[in-house]
């Protein structure tokens, strides 16, 4: 039987199943084929907070989508084409998010009717009529996958635990990818236990094998790979492009990196990251707590180094005090913040856009703090590099406002010509610089505002700086009203003259009366929504803050050249809140804190909206 | 002395200068503030006088500080010093000392400063064996926050946050760094400097985290608090001096093996000398330095001075640096544009 092929220009595929099953590997794995391929792609993991929920429960699923195109595309899509559902829980989770006529392929060994109680459902879906919407593929993946690995000597439940690598064999012939690349995978990761690796290998290819011949697929798809600009591409988490940003920058910077940090989802993967690179320099210290990750961070930095501390909203609660210090001592530091759904323990494995008050100020006393805010998982690297250009040029702790989004999600990402990067270093200073051959600690640049930064080690620098008003100049202890009014201005101007590039505003014609404007992780929805506004022949205009303190300096004149401007944030409204005290105009704020990106189709809605609306 | 103390491995990695140096050497021009009277005065002036004894290049001397009066103390010394946040000196100088071996780092902390509000940041210093010399100021008050009592105050203390008296079960600073594994611990008095110094020379000599806590007294809010300490009718007697390599003893009294298996004072009256107890601060096993902390309970009667513990163990920055190196060995020097093209790469022409 020959089969037959059709042509896609983008598919949405989710695996969903038990946390246990491995889920994330599959969609790790499919996605490296889909990235060798050549698609544009873009992914959105979303796991529960329990390591292993009970099994076959709803809070227990765990499901990875992939959005792959031959065209250039922005988020991990709004509904998949496919669903993969490995137990009746994942059916019943996701079913919501499936259009008409998707695909669901269903683990038929799983819907027992223990399994179908769990969730509650009386009857089997699979056997009555009640997903007559959808195209239902029911497949025996446990049954098959052990009937696949009869000749290895494994237990029945070892191979039953091969039963994703089936799934991904089917996927992977039903939207052709390529198989090398998983084996050798598989290869590498189970190289102490070969028997392993072999079963697994095995239940690859007896899925693809199954697809090839059963008659449940009578169709297969071929998505031709995207045109993207040229260059040497590979596919990159958030959390990974931060942490090699802050790999670069050290390079860049020639400062050795000192990273503070304490274990927090989402956040972690970059304290994991860092600490594979040790021969880059690079000190990572897993400290007793948030407030001694950011402390010691900041001791490094008063030493010379470049000192960063990685963490999530709770993390940053704690550090407040600290950040605090170090703005008023002027040291460099770099404050990672990977946000996620609060307040306090919230919902630690969603995403959320809520800590940029607490970043702008959450601290005591007058403490302003630049932000950066990644908009894409690849452009946490330049964010990275950003935010330490900034802390070094101007001695200040820096905000880098990432989210659970952007640090799981993933991306082809173009990698840079090192020679592209930007120079960011800067020399200590080993001179004294007063009148009287004296050292003045808090005399400052002309231009930037910033202070000298003169280490330990250097002769005749030795200065004492701390968390108590300092004179101008000397730095001295200082309780004098002046002084104290003439510093709290200074390091305000300080952090308000940071050079920013200006904002850009995408506005084709020229003539939309609408501006929809972002800042962070939303860009990718943002953009896409605005595409299909424009595909439709409608107008508005995009514009995508990634600083977010001091704001580019034309930011004010963007808002008030259009009629209407809307801002969607996950979170109630915190940048409209900025927006509107500075700039006096009336942002139109569309907010949804549901743990979860927008979807481009609910954001096209809403700026569709906004254009009728007469108001 | 001095020699020997700079070729000691404690310092062998900070620059030593070839400059004579004095006191004044290490005096800054801040005016000095604390209250007349103060124990303050005579630490400072200790450590004043003896840094000039190690002979270090001064920029490579840090003192770091959290808050409260004895944190004030970097402001005086004419070295680098970083005066930063409530309880957090340790972490701060962790960073610090962690990335930078070329330094003598030193923590001044009090008693509320690292046993309240940074008791977390300090165990973990000490069990990790970061490379800092933090000297304790416990005058068992609070004084910046104007006399409330503190983690070391005896229960029942009335101040003016416990008019009916404390109910906190205080804590022994020595028995808590031994029992968060610190690799040398001392106890010595405001009052005595040249006991304060041998102690510092020793605490300097050490490479790791040495805690020496000082008996201070805050003449303000606490007045006498070590007074037997002090009083020269009894001090000798209540005074147990502890020596390395001696038998622990003072004026009167003997420290022996108990009958229950543990260690207790006894007159030094009718007791052979083969029944006291020496000191052994090298014993890797810490049980008896942990005994030795628990003698002056339940009230000052017995008071052991000197240093508990001193046991080599590599240093946290050393370790840190290792890894560093090996790391650089195994793989190579950090190749940015390497780092990059690793994984799975694709070409798009």
């Amino acid at each position: 039987m020959t089969k037959q092929v059709q042509q896609l220009d983008r598919v949405i595929i989710r695996f969903a199943g038990d946390s246990g099953d491995g889920m994330q590997l599959t969609g790790d794995r499919f996605t490296a084929g889909t990235a060798e391929f050549g698609n544009d792609l873009s992914t959105l993991p979303n796991f529960p907070a329990e390591i292993r929920a009970p099994a076959g429960t709803l809070p227990g699923v765990s499901s990875f989508q992939l959005h792959f195109a031959d065209h250039d595309i922005l988020t991990p899509g709004d509904a998949p084409n496919v669903l993969v559902a490995m137990n009746p829980a994942a059916l019943k989770a996701n079913l919501g998010d499936l259009p008409r006529g998707a695909d669901i392929i269903a683990n038929t060994d799983e819907f027992t009717k223990r399994n179908l109680q769990k969730v509650g459902y009386a009857a089997n879906p699979l056997e009555d009529d009640s997903l007559g919407e959808w195209r239902v593929h029911a497949v025996p993946l446990t049954s098959l996958t052990v009937k696949a690995l009869e000749g290895f000597e494994l237990s029945k439940k070892d191979a039953e635990r091969s039963k994703n690598m089936f799934a991904l064999g089917l996927l992977s012939w039903l939207y052709h990818r390529p198989t090398e690349h998983t084996i050798t995978f598989l290869e590498q990761k189970f190289a102490k236990k070969p028997d392993i690796a072999k079963a697994n290998i095995a239940a690859f290819q007896a899925g693809w094998n199954y697809g090839e011949t059963t008659e449940s697929f009578s169709v297969s798809y071929e998505v031709k790979p995207a045109r993207l600009a040229p260059g040497v591409y590979r596919n990159i988490s958030g959390n990974q492009a931060l942490a090699y940003g802050l790999i670069a920058a050290s390079v860049q910077s020639k400062l050795p990196l000192f990273l503070g940090s304490y274990p927090i989802t989402p956040a972690s993967d970059i304290l994991h990251e860092l600490s594979k690179h040790k021969r880059f320099g690079i000190r990572t210290f897993q400290a007793e707590d948030e407030i001694a990750g950011v402390g010691a961070a900041l001791g490094a930095a008063f030493g010379g180094a470049l000192g960063v501390t990685t963490t999530s909203g709770p993390g940053v609660a704690l550090k407040a005090e600290t950040v605090g210090l170090a703005v008023t001592t002027e040291l460099p530091l770099i404050v990672v913040d990977v946000q996620r759904a609060g307040p306090s323990t919230g919902m630690p494995t969603k995403t959320e856009q809520t800590d940029l008050l607490m970043a702008m100020f959450g601290r005591n006393g007058e403490s302003p703090v630049p932000i950066v805010a990644p908009m894409s998982p690849s452009d946490c690297f330049d964010a990275a590099v950003e935010a330490a250009r900034i802390a070094i040029k101007y001695r200040t702790p820096v905000m880098l406002l990432s989210d659970g989004y952007l640090a799981n999600g993933s991306e082809p990402w173009r990698l840079p010509e090192i020679s592209e990067l930007p120079d960011i270093s800067q020399t200590f200073t080993t001179e004294p610089n007063g009148a009287d051959g004296e050292f003045l600690p808090f005399k400052r640049d002309t231009e930037t505002l910033a202070r000298p930064w003169a280490i330990p080690g250097t002769p005749g620098l030795e200065h004492r700086i701390g968390g108590i008003e300092k004179a101008d100049g000397t730095g001295n202890i200082s309780y004098d009203p002046d002084n104290h009014d003439l510093m709290v201005r200074t390091r305000a101007a300080k952090i308000a003259g940071i050079d920013v590039p200006a904002l850009d505003v995408d506005d084709p014609d020229g003539d939309a009366d609408v501006l929809v404007i972002g800042w962070g992780s939303t860009y990718g929805p943002i953009a896409a929504a605005v595409r299909r506004i424009r595909k439709s022949g409608g107008k508005v205009a995009q514009a995508h803050l990634r600083h977010l303190n001091p704001l580019p300096a034309n930011t004010g004149d963007v808002l008030k050249r259009y009629d209407k401007v809307l801002l969607p944030e996950i979170n109630l409204g915190q940048l409209a809140l900025l927006l509107r005290a500075k700039y006096l105009v009336d942002v139109i704020s569309y907010n949804r804190v549901r743990g979860l990106p927008f979807k481009a189709e609910e954001l096209a809605g809403v700026i569709q909206d906004v254009i009728d609306s007469d108001q | 002395m001095t020699s020997e103390l700079v070729n000691g491995k404690g310092l062998s990695l900070v620059p030593k200068t070839d400059v004579k140096q004095g006191l004044k050497d290490f005096k800054s021009d801040q005016e000095v503030r604390w209250c007349p009277g103060c124990g303050d005065y005579a630490i400072l002036a200790a450590v004043q006088s003896f840094l000039p004894e190690l002979g270090l290049k001064r920029e490579n001397i840090v003192f770091v500080s959290g808050i409260g009066c004895s944190s004030r103390f970097p402001y005086y010394l004419n070295t680098y010093g970083f005066h930063s946040i409530h309880g957090r000196a340790p972490a701060i100088a962790t960073g610090l000392a962690a990335s930078r071996p070329d330094l003598s780092v030193w923590v001044i902390t009090g008693d509320g400063d690292a046993l309240s509000i940074g008791g977390n940041h300090l165990i973990h210093a000490l069990r990790r064996n970061v490379n800092l010399n933090i000297l304790l100021f416990n005058n068992r008050i609070y004084g910046l926050t104007k006399g409330q009592y503190s983690p070391t105050s005896e229960v029942g203390k009335i101040t003016k946050s416990t008019p009916m008296g404390s109910l906190d079960r205080p804590f022994n600073p020595i028995s808590l760094a031994i029992g968060a594994e610190a690799s040398f611990v001392a106890r010595t008095i405001d009052s005595d400097r040249k006991h304060l110094q041998s102690v510092l020379r020793e605490a300097t000599a050490h490479r790791g985290t040495s805690l020496v806590e000082i008996y201070q007294n805050c003449n303000i809010f606490n007045d006498n608090a070590f007074e037997q300490l002090k009083d020269p009718a009894i001090r000798d007697d209540i005074t147990l001096r502890l020596e390395h390599g001696q038998p622990i003893v003072s004026a009167s009294k003997a420290v022996v093996r108990a009958a229950n298996g543990g260690i207790e004072v006894v007159a030094r009256e009718g007791v052979s000398d083969d029944q006291i107890l020496v000191h052994d601060a090298h014993n890797p096993d810490p049980s008896v330095a942990f005994a030795l902390s628990r003698l002056d309970e339940p009230a000052f009667e017995h008071v052991p001075i000197g240093i508990f513990r001193q046991v080599d163990r590599p240093a946290y920055d050393v370790l840190m640096a290792e890894q560093l190196e090996a790391a650089a060995t195994q793989k190579g020097p950090g190749d940015l544009s390497e780092l990059l093209l690793g994984g799975d790469t694709w070409r798009i022409s």
